[in-house]
């Protein structure tokens, strides 16, 4: 054995490295910002860390347009660049680079950034008064983020488990720190944190033991190997079957549907907003994309095993989605349990597929790109209503907010009126263009279910509409904080893609239907 | 051996894993019950690789970045209870349910008792 690989001529794996480049750039930066955070002195990390992140951000965005048109698997087959893969690298880089804008944003809390002075010093003691007083800034999150979308930026590109995994991985750690970090009610965040890690934890578990059984079933860990063991191999079927299920728990877990959708309203409540816009578009984003590469790519032959599973899981969390956010009081929960419908939303265009992949996938990318912009936007507006204690989250202080400040009211409006899928907005092609891909999948009972679940989440989004307009302000009800140009500019970019992709979706979907080629 | 030794075995421990997680109210026997899920996950990997007899041993370097990528899971979940132990002198995972679904009046009651 030994020299049978000996005999042979070690050959060094090509990696593609201008293919790659949005990944490296983003990676390498992120390593740079951490040497920037040990090295610099403390007034002048702010600004470079702002600068690093946007720069490194927008250069792999450019990159990535560069690109496009590429289809092939770079890194010895580990990474796939197809279209599918670089519309999402745009629409998360976009997002990403909105999400830095409002992680640096400072004029809302008084001159410092929303997440704590020091991590380290205890809330409520002499420590944590002392840092506040010398008005200290917790800068790594710049770092954090960064390694954030490194990993979700590989994550919708994996072409085998390992990768998909180590993706998983890097995405994920960050944002468990990032959800402990807040300035401001500290003791929820630090929740957060504890419950988004413990519950994150136990599914990669799940999905981790997955991978072994698909690992069992096909003896590679390659996409298109097990693709090709799904015809081939009989008498395994249990192996391909556990493994399936398994995976599938992890990944659902990252979109936030349920029954795994537990952490989303406790982790989305008490993470620092600008994080949780920044998980709600991007983690989701990047999430399906995985979610679509594995399931269509290599177990794409074994659909009708997987199908029944995620019907029922497309139907309960449409279900819990919209009812539950029925009965919720803070804004952040209400927008969490929305987010939960919309992966509902997102798994009825993904599981109606019969024939053309093609068609299911570019509504989803469509879908996506809506989502994630009209999200972003709803959290900044949450970032800019706020009282003495911070954020006024709960709904009773939005009452009448339409009378003390129309705008942000209206622009809080419109983004409502997007999820809600109301004609003229982002939401409603979104939805039009998932509903009709499954509907010609054959999917029709799961769309007939999926539009009486979107007439009962508009109930709760016209709700806080009403409240908003046509109720008296309370008496010493909260502040809008005025925002700097970096909030500014993300709500404006927000309502400028909401109604854009309402008004004029042709360009945004033709791109989606080019893109929407899965190679593998 | 058979294949089926060491998936038994493997099984067993997950589920332990699993039932850990779920049972457990301290945090840290929390985090070493995910650690004997990943645990469980390598042993399954190294005996497929040796049943496919795999030329490339993607099962083995599998376990390997599963061992690094839990080492960097667990010390940065015990950052996390640590922090939560320093706030509040206990991890107890029971006692902190501050974010929750629940009525208003036991929201404010919540907060009167903080």
């Amino acid at each position: 054995m030994t020299s049978i690989l000996l005999a042979q001529e070690f050959k060094s794996p090509t990696i593609e490295y201008a293919k790659v480049a949005p990944l490296l750039i983003v990676f390498g930066v992120a390593i740079v910002s951490v040497i920037a955070e040990a090295f610099l002195p403390r007034r002048f990390r702010y600004p470079t860390q702002v600068v690093l992140s946007l720069g490194s951000l927008a250069a792999a965005l450019v990159v990535t347009v560069g690109l496009a048109g590429s289809k092939l698997l770079a890194a010895e087959g580990a990474i796939a660049i197809d279209g599918f893969t670089l519309f999402l690298w745009g629409t998360i880089l976009v997002m990403s680079i909105i999400s830095v804008l409002l992680l640096a944003e400072r004029a809302v809390d008084g001159g410092v950034t929303a997440f704590a002075a020091q991590a380290a010093a205890l809330p409520g003691t002499e420590a944590e008064r002392e840092a506040q007083a010398r008005r200290l800034e917790q800068t790594e999150v710049f770092p954090l983020f960064l390694f954030a979308v490194g990993g979700m930026l590989l994550f919708p590109a994996a072409n085998d488990l390992l990768t998909m995994f180590v993706a998983l991985e890097v995405l994920s750690l960050p944002l468990y720190l990032l959800c402990g970090l807040a300035r401001r009610r500290r003791l929820l965040s630090q929740e957060a944190a504890m419950k988004y890690f413990l519950l994150g934890a136990f599914a990669s578990a799940f999905f981790l033991y997955g991978m072994a059984m698909l690992y069992g079933f096909a003896g590679t860990i390659s996409f298109s190997g097990i693709a090709a063991a799904i015809g081939a191999k009989t008498g395994v079927d249990g192996l391909l079957l556990a493994g399936t299920a398994l995976v599938a728990v992890g990944l659902l877990f990252k979109i936030g549907a349920a029954p795994f959708h537990m952490w989303t309203p406790d982790v989305y409540q008490g993470a620092p907003t600008a994080i949780t816009a920044f998980m709600a578009a991007c983690t989701k984003i990047a999430a399906f994309g995985a979610l679509l590469r594995l399931f269509y790519v290599a177990l794409g032959a074994a659909r009708w095993d997987w199908q029944p599973m995620i019907w029922v899981v497309a139907i309960l969390t449409l279900g819990v989605g919209s009812v539950l956010a029925l009965t919720q009081s803070d804004i952040k929960r209400m927008l969490a349990y929305s987010s939960i419908a919309h992966a509902g939303f997102l798994l009825i265009g993904f599981v109606g597929v019969r024939d053309h992949i093609s068609a299911n996938t570019s509504a989803i990318l469509f879908y996506l790109a809506a989502y994630g912009f009209a999200t972003i936007g709803a959290f900044a507006v949450v970032t800019l209503v706020r009282d003495a204690s911070g954020e006024a989250t709960h709904l009773s202080r939005w009452v009448g907010l339409g009378k003390r400040s129309p705008i942000v009211a209206s622009v809080m409006a419109l983004f409502l009126l997007a999820f809600a899928g109301i004609p003229l907005t982002s939401g409603f092609m979104g939805k039009w263009a998932v509903f009709s891909a499954a509907w010609q999948g054959g999917a029709w009972p799961l769309v007939v279910i999926g539009v009486v679940a979107s007439v009962v989440a508009a109930f709760f989004y016209v709700r806080v509409i009403v409240l908003m307009f046509f109720s008296e302000p309370a008496a010493e009800g909260p502040t809008v904080a005025v925002p700097s140009v970096f909030t500014s500019v993300a709500v404006a970019v927000g309502v400028a893609a909401t109604v854009v992709l309402g008004l004029m979706p042709e360009p945004l979907l033709q791109l989606a239907a080019r893109a929407a080629q899965l190679v593998g | 051996m058979p294949l089926l030794f060491p998936l038994v075995v493997s099984a067993l421990l997950f589920a332990i894993g699993v039932y850990g997680v779920l049972a457990r109210r301290n945090a840290i026997l929390v985090l070493m019950g995910v650690e004997l899920m990943l645990n469980a996950v390598n042993l399954n990997l190294l005996a497929f690789d040796a049943w496919h007899r795999d030329t490339l041993h993607s099962g083995q370097i599998l376990a390997l970045f599963t061992i690094t990528i839990a080492a960097a899971e667990i010390g940065l979940g015990l950052a996390i209870v640590l922090l939560l132990f320093r706030t509040r002198r206990q991890i107890n995972l029971d006692a902190v349910r501050e974010l929750a679904d629940r009525e208003d009046t036991d929201r404010e009651d919540a907060e009167v008792r903080r």
